[in-house]
Formats: C-alpha cells, sequence, structure tokens
C-alpha cells in the first residue's frame, strides 16, 4: 500500500506537475507527426503523469481518478484503436493497415494518410500508457 | 568451463573487431543501407503521407505492420504482468488445493 507522501513541498509539487506531465505527454503524442515524439514517448509519458500522482499522493486518493482496472482496459481500447483503423481500411476496399483507403468525408488520399498515422499514434499512446500503469499497479498492489 | 567461456568469448571479440574493418563508414552514402530504400523514403515519403516527420511516416504508415506487432508485444507483456504479480493475497485464500 502506498501512503500518502507526508511532506507539503512535495505533495504540493507533484499536484502542481502532474497535469503538465498529462499535457506534454499529449503534446508529445500528437506533435509526432512534426518532431521527435510518437505513441510510444507520450504514452510513457502520460503513464508517468499517473505514476507520479500514485507516488505522492497515495493509492487511496488517485484509484478513484484511476481506479485498479483502468490500465488493462484502457490498453486493450488502444490496441483496438490501431487494430481497427486497419480493419476499418481493410473493410473499405485497400488493403490492411493502407490509410489511403479510410472513409473519412472530404479529405485527398495524403490527407487520409496523415490522418491514419494520427489514429495509430493515438492507439499506440493509449496501449502503452494502459500498460505501464497496469505493470505498475500489479507491482505495487498490496 | 568458465575459462571455456572466457576464451570463445574473446575469440569472438576479436573476430567482431577483424570484421569491423570492413564496415562501411559512418554516413557513407554508398553503403548498402543507404542505396535500398532510404532515397526513395526521403524523396517520397512527405508527398505520400503528408507527414514531415519521415520517422513517423515510416514507423506508423509503411511498417505499420511492425508498431502492430510491437504494440501487440507490450499489451502481451503488460497482461503477463497482471497474471503473474497481479493476485492478491484474498484470491489466495481462495484457492485450496492438496499442494498448499
Amino acid at each position: 500500500m502506498i501512503a500518502k507522501y507526508k511532506d507539503l513541498i512535495v505533495s504540493l509539487a507533484c499536484r502542481l506537475m502532474a497535469p503538465f506531465v498529462f499535457l506534454f505527454g499529449l503534446y508529445v503524442t500528437m506533435f509526432g507527426h512534426y518532431g521527435p515524439g510518437g505513441g510510444f514517448q507520450g504514452g510513457t509519458i502520460m503513464a508517468s503523469g499517473v505514476i507520479l500522482m500514485r507516488l505522492s499522493l497515495g493509492r487511496q486518493a488517485t484509484i478513484k481518478k484511476f481506479p485498479l482496472e483502468f490500465g488493462p482496459i484502457v490498453g486493450a481500447i488502444g490496441l483496438l484503436i490501431y487494430a481497427g483503423t486497419g480493419l476499418v481500411s481493410l473493410l473499405a476496399g485497400g488493403e490492411y493497415l493502407d490509410y489511403a483507403y479510410l472513409p473519412i468525408p472530404s479529405t485527398s488520399g495524403t490527407e487520409r494518410q496523415y490522418l491514419g498515422i494520427l489514429f495509430v499514434e493515438v492507439g499506440v499512446a493509449l496501449g502503452v500508457f494502459g500498460v505501464l500503469l497496469s505493470i505498475f499497479d500489479s507491482l505495487t498492489k498490496e | 568451463m568458465k575459462w571455456l567461456a572466457l576464451s570463445i568469448m574473446c575469440l569472438f571479440g576479436a573476430f567482431l573487431f577483424y570484421v569491423e574493418v570492413d564496415m562501411p563508414e559512418y554516413g557513407d552514402p554508398e553503403a548498402a543501407a543507404n542505396l535500398h530504400v532510404s532515397p526513395y523514403y526521403i524523396h517520397e515519403s512527405f508527398q505520400e503521407t503528408g507527414t514531415p516527420n519521415i520517422v513517423t511516416a515510416i514507423l506508423a504508415d509503411y511498417r505499420a505492420y511492425d508498431t502492430l506487432g510491437e504494440t501487440i508485444v507490450i499489451f502481451t507483456a503488460g497482461l503477463a504482468c497482471l497474471l503473474l504479480l497481479g493476485r492478491s493475497k484474498r484470491d489466495d485464500s481462495k484457492v485450496q488445493g492438496p499442494h498448499r
């Protein structure tokens, strides 16, 4: 059982930092098209935000917002987003994971490729986020 | 046995140093790795995928199967952690077999 860290400075600093860690994780995920980043890195940073809160605020406080079942479920959803993107393009007439066939109205082929990469990156980010969270939770289970 | 392992390791290290001479120079444009698909990706990836970052274009588009496999591997590792470590003591007391 992780108890609340009994220090005002640590607790306040972590509480202040956690939203920005999340924001940076989202930014890294979305910015993967233009610079260093992507789903794996962004998911890891987002998971580290939750782990920071679990370590500093204690498990009882964070388990309401991020329950124990949250990790595996989000990981599975991320994997399903990835595989579903491939399946949708397969059903729309292309090959598996050929984003040019994604049925998105009023987009050109290049834009569909761009959006397909974005969907896949979001799926990877959710998958890595959920898996890291569930590994941490199972390691610290009492 | 220890000396056998040590000598094999030394032999393999010497072999690597011997082979390393034939490696292409770092950043050599005539190296085999830079002649096959790399020029195609550098020229065409932005026109084909609309993504300025070549690494992302290759990772999530040209090699999307590979990344799908990576994600499945990571998810499987997480599931294995859950199955191996995720049992609490309460669950253990429920299972009552002859070997416990």
